[in-house]
């Protein structure tokens, strides 16, 4: 039995995936145990191949894990039926993943309401929230363009403003940043801060140490496995001159 | 002309209340390289020279600064008198301080950098078996981390176009740079322990 502290808003408990057999084994995720609290940022880091993308998978329920189990609000996600799981996927996560296609014949606001249009929204309600997620991500010129229509940057944003159209429980990202150039990820690290102000509770995995700097729990992961825990202490901002050196 | 050993001795002067002394004294050199100034004349001018990184500089700093300079026969002070008020001090450049203005501005050495230090534990610590490389460099990215998180807030609060968001962009690319090259360590260290 597992003690679960009551802010808790995913907690996974040694899962494990496992991929083909024999000699083509591979273990992607080996006794990964983690519990996020309500409106914590938590970065996972790690080389190439480590298993990063898959645990997101499992904590997503877009996969089901070897052995272990994810709990998302409170409700184990192995026991429920499909139908269930699917539900609760579009109600409590939101999805950013780099290959998370948007539907090419829907406009960039479209995309961006269909979420909450499916969670029953108002037609009215869910297009007020989508044109302000994509003034939020800096499309807001860009509302009425189809996805071909965009760069993979910009469609990358309307994936972001996507998932946060239901607001969500947790948003769960990989490599958000991913095909943006330097301004756009600035773009996005403001809205990662707005959001985590706002007390948003996101899981990110990610290469680029701006966004992995906006957490407050980094995890590093290698071989599958959670290797080092970081907490990233607040910090009360210093003068200019401090964090640029010139003090002593 | 005041003997090298001299000047080189001003960048081993202690900070001064938390600021770098040695700039301060640089920038103060400039600006009097422009035009003499008293001490109250100077502040304002360096307030309006330095903008949002002058905020910690007082007239203290001011007038501890131009008392060493004037030791170090980089400045002088002439008296001026006031009708019916007492004395002031003007302070000029002397021919050295002039020298020593133009040796700053063409001097291209950079501030050393972090990686050779952290490098030098790292082989350290694994030569003599203290620690595990990897787990000083986990903690050291902890600490790079927490200080882009700062510098990066603040640059987002800052307007576009802003001084301020300007020296902020170089702090964070810094880091970055730290950054990744930790990530390179990290690789090399994890290789090397098989
Ligand atoms: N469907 C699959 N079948 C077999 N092996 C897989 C499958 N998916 C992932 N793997 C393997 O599992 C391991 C972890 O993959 P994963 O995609 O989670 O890595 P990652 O940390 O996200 O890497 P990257 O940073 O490159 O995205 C890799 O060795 C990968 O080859
Ligand atoms: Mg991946």
């Amino acid at each position: 039995m597992t003690v679960e502290s009551e802010t808790s808003v995913l907690s996974a408990q040694g899962l494990c995936k496992e991929y083909g057999k024999g000699a083509a084994l591979v273990r992607a995720v080996q006794a990964v145990t983690l519990e996020v609290e309500r409106g914590e940022l938590v970065a996972v880091v790690g080389p190439s191949g480590c298993g990063k993308s898959t645990l997101l998978h499992l904590l997503g329920g877009l996969e089901r894990p070897t052995a272990g189990s994810v709990r998302l609000g409170g409700s184990a996600l192995e026991r429920m039926p499909e139908a269930q799981q699917a539900r609760i996927r579009r109600r409590d996560l939101g999805f950013v993943f780099q290959a998370f296609h948007l539907v090419d014949e829907l406009t960039a606001l479209e995309n961006v309401e269909l979420p909450a249009l499916l969670a029953g929204a108002s037609p009215r309600g869910a297009r007020a929230r989508a044109s302000e997620l994509l003034a939020q991500v800096g499309l807001a010129d860009r509302a009425s363009h189809l996805p071909s229509a965009l760069s993979g940057g910009q469609q990358q944003r309307v994936a972001i403003a996507r998932a946060l159209a239901n607001e969500p429980l947790l948003v769960l990202a990989d490599e958000p940043t991913g095909n943006l150039d330097s301004s756009a990820t600035t773009e996005l690290l403001r809205l990662f801060e707005q959001l985590h102000a706002r007390g948003q509770t996101v899981v990110v995995v990610t290469h680029d140490e701006r966004i992995a700097a906006t957490a407050d729990r980094l995890i590093s992961m290698r071989d599958g496995a959670f290797v080092d825990e970081t907490k990233l202490a607040g910090g009360t901002a210093r003068p200019l001159s401090a964090m640029a050196g010139l003090e002593a | 002309m005041v003997p090298l050993g001299q000047v080189v001795q001003l960048e081993k002067i202690e900070p001064l209340q938390g600021y770098k002394l040695r700039i301060v004294q640089e920038v103060v050199l400039a600006l009097l390289a422009k035009q003499a100034s008293h001490g109250y004349q100077l502040q304002a001018r360096l307030a309006l020279a330095l903008g949002p990184l002058g905020g910690a500089l007082n007239a203290g700093h001011i007038y501890v600064t131009l008392g060493r300079l004037e030791k170090a026969d980089l400045v002088r002070a002439r008296r001026v008198d006031q009708a019916g008020r007492p004395d002031r001090k003007v302070y000029e450049l002397t021919a050295a301080g002039r020298e020593r203005v133009h040796e700053w501005l063409s001097d291209t050495s950079w501030p050393k950098p972090a990686p050779a230090e952290f490098h030098l534990k790292l082989v350290a610590a694994a030569a003599a078996g203290l620690a595990d490389p990897v787990r000083l460099i986990d903690k050291q990215r902890g600490e790079l981390l927490v200080g882009l998180r700062e510098a990066q807030r603040a640059a987002l609060a800052e307007p576009a176009g802003s001084v301020a968001g300007l020296l902020l962009e170089g702090v964070v690319l810094r880091l970055q740079a730290d950054l990744r090259w930790l990530e390179e360590c990290a690789r090399y260290w994890n290789a090397a322990k098989g």
